[in-house]
């Protein structure tokens, strides 16, 4: 999985972005920089637009105004990120064929397919399940799948929303092993989480968001140990932020 | 019940007049709908996956040539083939393939409206995830269209439906020739005003047979299908 580029996506820097639906404001004014090294973890209540801008660093979301650019390019399109979403949608094919699929639309070429899926399915452990249909798979997973089929795509940057919403200790914990093994191969997280406890297992570099605006961001152990704004102290003590 | 005797010992004989038109039957009809999955399927994903000023009138529209008249068809194919129509020339009237043609065009429509449904709905489904995969736009038609399969089946079999049932168009455009364009559900007709009531009964019952069976292997093959691929 080599993330060595002729035209690298990194860094990510969104520039005072604004993103509205109709009359509302999802995110207004964000700033960040998303650069090589430890994931960065989103951290912020419900409806903070976390999802939103996890989509608007993929490309996917146009912003109303301000500017994004991946490895000093405004160029949207790139098969060097991925995104995978808190609910994916299998394709209704076995596992094996969901990667079949998402490394055919990545322009592998056809021989080298084989090898990669079971390349694959053995990084996220799914090998026993080859030859399932995707959509019969547990919620845990299908998740694992889901990020297999990212990675189909060898991106230098992944974005994760929320990819352990909803599962038991257990798909957690083989979810996040996961993360951290691409984070080790080089490969830049973006994640969103609600979940305090994981942002802290895996998080290298925190950004809190609240109502569309980025609260505060900094190094993970700076943040957990001493936020510096009264919002993330709140957050951190587990008040509803409103 | 007499009728129906008799027209069991028709079938179970092996009646040749009887079995030639169970066999056209099936040629026109299946032929018909492979002919219109062929023009319906790629046409009503064409317009799932397209947005263009006047989508909505057109999807209108295609929803109502569902219940197009078959008679109104019949009649259209009919002026079209005649020899002073813009197709005469072509010599295929009163023939199997003016029966064909003009199932193709009652068929077409059910399957393409239906395709349209299934693939809208299931490309509200992808569309997010085949935008973060890059997924081009030919590579998107032919995956949901595989992807939506077993559901088209359903597609197919009420197009087959609609052609083995139908009478009235090709009645027009194939005449009812003994031998030559004689299919059950005209030949139906036909006995029926005759009052050759066993005869009727017996294309009747092997027509019904017939949808029956391809009914029952089309769902065999969903669901096996869906039990090993979905």
């Amino acid at each position: 999985m080599s993330t060595s580029l002729v035209t690298s996506q990194l860094p990510v820097v969104l520039d005072d972005v604004q993103v509205r639906a109709g009359e509302t404001v999802i995110l207004d004014g964000i700033s960040l920089r998303f650069a090589a090294g430890p994931p960065t973890v989103l951290i912020g209540p419900n409806g903070s637009g976390k999802s939103t801008l996890l989509r608007l660093a993929m490309g996917l979301v146009p912003p109303l105004s301000g500017r994004i650019s991946w490895g000093g390019s405004p160029a949207t399109g790139s098969s060097r990120r991925a995104l995978v979403f808190q609910r994916p949608v299998m394709l209704r094919r076995t596992a094996a064929g969901n990667l079949h699929f998402a490394l055919a639309s990545a322009s592998i070429p056809r021989e080298h397919r084989r090898s990669r899926v079971h390349e694959l399915l053995r990084l996220v452990g799914l090998e026993a399940v080859a030859d399932r249909p995707a959509r019969r798979l547990s919620g845990g997973e299908q998740q694992r799948l889901a990020l297999a089929r990212a990675l189909a795509r060898d991106p230098e940057v992944l974005f994760l929303d929320e990819p352990t919403a909803s599962l038991d200790p257990r798909g957690t914990k083989a979810i996040e092993e996961v993360i951290r093994t691409l984070a080790e191969r080089g490969i830049k997280i973006v994640m969103a989480t609600h979940d305090l406890s994981e942002a802290k297992r895996l998080a290298g570099e925190i950004v809190l968001l609240h109502r569309g605006c980025v609260v505060e961001t900094g190094p993970a152990d700076t943040f957990f140990a001493g936020p510096s704004t009264s919002d993330a102290r709140r957050f951190l003590a587990g008040e509803l932020l409103v | 019940m007499s009728n129906t005797y008799f027209a069991l010992h028709l079938l179970l004989t092996g009646d040749s007049a009887l079995w030639d038109i169970v066999r056209l039957s099936i040629l026109v009809s299946l032929s018909a709908t492979l002919l219109a999955l062929m023009l319906g399927l790629p046409f009503g994903a064409l317009i799932a996956l397209s947005r263009f000023p006047a989508r909505d009138p057109v999807i209108i529209v295609l929803n109502a040539l569902m219940g197009l008249p078959p008679v109104v068809v019949g009649l259209g194919v009919y002026l079209a083939l005649s020899r002073s129509g813009p197709l005469g020339s072509w010599g295929l009237l009163f023939t199997p393939p003016a029966m064909i043609i003009a199932q193709t065009i009652l068929v077409t429509p059910i399957i393409a409206a239906l395709t349209r449904q299934t693939i809208e709905d299931l490309w509200r489904e992808y569309r997010e995830e085949f935008a973060a995969m890059n997924v081009g736009v030919c590579r998107r038609v032919v995956a949901l269209i595989w992807d939506a399969r077993f559901s088209l089946v359903t597609s197919m079999l009420a197009g087959f439906g609609r052609a083995a049932a139908e009478v009235g168009a090709i009645i027009i455009v194939g005449g009812n020739i003994q031998g030559f364009t004689r299919t059950m559900t005209t030949s139906i007709a036909l006995e029926t005003s005759k009052g050759n009531l066993p005869l009727a009964i017996g294309l009747g019952l092997v027509l019904m047979s017939i949808v029956l069976l391809i009914n029952a292997l089309a769902w065999g093959v969903r669901r096996a299908g869906e039990r090993f691929a979905a």
